[in-house]
């Protein structure tokens, strides 16, 4: 059986929860145990929360476009690939992807996003590493993500975007037992 | 989703208590760490309880809150501590090395 499902929503902090269940709600049907719910879940968050805060730099504190229109260089692109003068808003929030496809028990997620990407991917991964100390988040969202899904693999363009590919096999769990 | 109020914050003794909400993500966190501070400053509390009683899902959003509360009071000699912690959260705590930092207390 294969199944297939993608949606695209504004990279602000309240869609974290949505994308999350919405992930959520499309495996549901596979009756995953509780703790392969919870690995996508925090891998999806961590996922989509870079793309937010990282990748658009969409944050309520601190330095970041939300609030400073002076640092915004990325995503305000036309069509032609040129960027927007005039108007500081435009392309304000940028959308984020996320792309799923069941096939059997695995699920492919893709999450991805045309913010200002990733210079050092590899530097990126450590764990603690983090270009942005002043949000007090952890350093540990690719972390995470590896360790709570099967498979990661993240590919960034500096001022293109990032996309970040994880894998997981759900029913896993009479094995491990 | 929900934020906490003024009624998750208590201060016992020389603990500030917190109670988290049922998710705790990136986007509720800011309000959870600008208040936890606040009270921290205010009533000059040394110790910090989290309380999961309340809490569903974590990311990695939970240990910036935890780490970074634990870097204002650890010089004073605060501890952290959690309580109501649930498998997830516990594997969070493991995971991210966050268990060396707080005092998990049974209830």
């Amino acid at each position: 059986m294969r199944n297939e499902m993608e949606i695209i929503f504004d990279a602000v902090s309240e869609n974290e929860s949505f994308a999350r269940v919405a992930v959520a709600a499309f495996i549901a049907h596979l009756n995953p145990t509780v703790e392969e719910m919870a690995d996508i879940k925090t891998a999806v968050s961590e996922a989509v929360t870079n793309s937010i805060i990282h990748g658009y730099e969409n944050t309520e504190r601190g330095a970041g476009p939300g609030n400073n229109p002076s640092i915004r260089p990325f995503r305000r692109k036309n069509d032609n690939n040129v960027t927007e003068e005039g108007d500081a808003n435009a392309g304000y929030p940028g959308k984020v992807r996320i792309h799923c496809i069941l096939e059997k028990e695995m699920l492919h997620i893709e999450v991805a996003d045309d913010g200002k990407g990733i210079e050092d991917v590899e530097r990126a991964m450590e764990p603690l590493f983090t270009t942005r100390p002043e949000l007090e988040r952890s350093g540990m969202g690719f972390a995470f993500m590896e360790a709570f899904m099967d498979d990661l693999e993240v590919e960034s363009t500096v001022g293109r975007g990032t996309k970040v590919h994880m894998i997981k096999k759900i029913g896993m769990s009479e094995w491990i037992s | 989703m929900e934020q906490v109020t003024a009624g998750d914050f208590r201060i016992i003794d020389n603990c500030l208590m917190i109670r988290l909400p049922e998710e705790i993500d990136h986007h509720g966190a800011g309000i959870i760490c600008e208040n936890a501070d606040r009270y921290l400053v205010r009533e000059e509390v040394c110790n910090v309880i989290f309380d999961f009683e309340k809490t569903r899902f974590m990311d990695s959003s939970g240990i910036g809150i935890i780490m970074g509360r634990y870097r204002k009071i650890a010089c004073f000699g605060g501890r952290v501590y959690a309580i109501h912690v649930d498998r997830q959260i516990r594997r969070i705590f493991k995971l991210s090395g966050l268990n060396k930092i707080v005092e998990v207390l049974e209830s």
